[in-house]
């Protein structure tokens, strides 16, 4: 079974909700999730930032859906790292 | 849904525009009862039922005022936001929680701002109700209304010394001098 296992991502969001509460509302999404935030570029309205989250299994939907829930844009996946297990056929 | 609610007003930072809102208006239900009061208290005597009828509307109404008025100018006032907000991530926010903040947050602060007078009148006109209910108060009843709205306004004036960091006894006296000068313009002028 192939399994996400790290995501980089570049993302446009307002000043507001926190990085800290983006963060952690991607961290909710599984125990094992441990995300990393670094602010690139802030604006007048806007912060332009990078999200790494590392996990055994990353569900990169929930992990889109905490983005845009928290009125955050995903603008592109810059890295992946994806792992293949032993197949079950 | 509390935490739902207060992460709702932090993202538009409207925690603020909440604490103003409630403070406003329960400074107009106080001294709008405390005048109403002190008229019936300087004109000809009144029946207790007729002063808590009249004390009741005027409740009502700073209530429906507070409601409607805040709605409508908060509902406004996010939509602009959104659309700011919108425009500078080029993107749909209707549904994150920005577009949640804007079907939410006016209702909330309509709500502060209508329930701030009607709870505060409320409260004033306690003693009329013990008194036409036949219970024994320690003061004539309008009277001990008087009393109870200064000593709201006063607490009214606490809260806004400890939102402002400065001295919570000299911002509670000062929004009771504004009480008493209320009272002491409605003797002035309405007095006979």
């Amino acid at each position: 079974m192939v399994s996400v296992k790290r995501v980089v991502l570049d993302v446009l969001k307002p000043h507001h909700p926190k990085s800290l509460e983006l963060a952690q509302a991607i961290a909710e999404i599984g125990e094992d999730y441990r995300v990393r935030l670094m602010v690139e570029e802030v604006d007048e309205n806007t912060e332009t930032i990078k999200i790494e989250v590392t996990a055994e299994a990353i569900d990169f939907e929930a992990i889109e859906a905490a983005i845009t829930k928290m009125g955050a844009a995903l603008h592109s996946i810059d890295e992946v790292d994806v792992e293949g297990g032993p197949s079950h056929a | 849904m509390w935490t739902q609610l207060a992460f709702l007003l932090r993202i538009t930072r409207s925690e603020g525009i909440m604490r103003r809102y409630f403070v406003v208006n329960g400074f107009d239900g106080a001294l709008t009862m405390l005048g109403l009061i002190i008229g019936f208290l300087v004109g000809p005597p009144a029946q207790l039922s007729l002063v808590i009828g009249v004390c009741l509307s005027a409740a009502i109404a700073l209530g429906v005022s507070g409601v409607s008025s805040a709605y409508v100018s908060e509902a406004a006032e996010r939509k602009r936001s959104l659309k700011q907000l919108e425009e500078a991530m080029v993107t749909d926010l209707g549904d994150s929680a920005h577009g949640d903040a804007v079907r939410w947050v006016p209702i909330l602060t309509a709500l502060v701002n209508g329930s701030a007078p009607v709870m505060i009148s409320l409260l004033i006109l306690t003693p009329l109700w013990l008194s036409d209910a036949g219970v024994a108060v320690l003061l004539p009843p309008l009277h001990a209304s008087v009393v109870i709205a200064l000593g709201l306004v006063f607490l009214l004036g606490v809260y806004l010394g400890h939102v402002a960091g400065i001295s919570w006894l000299r911002s509670g006296f000062q929004a009771l001098m504004l009480a008493l000068m209320t009272t002491g313009l409605i003797y002035l002028f309405a007095g006979n």
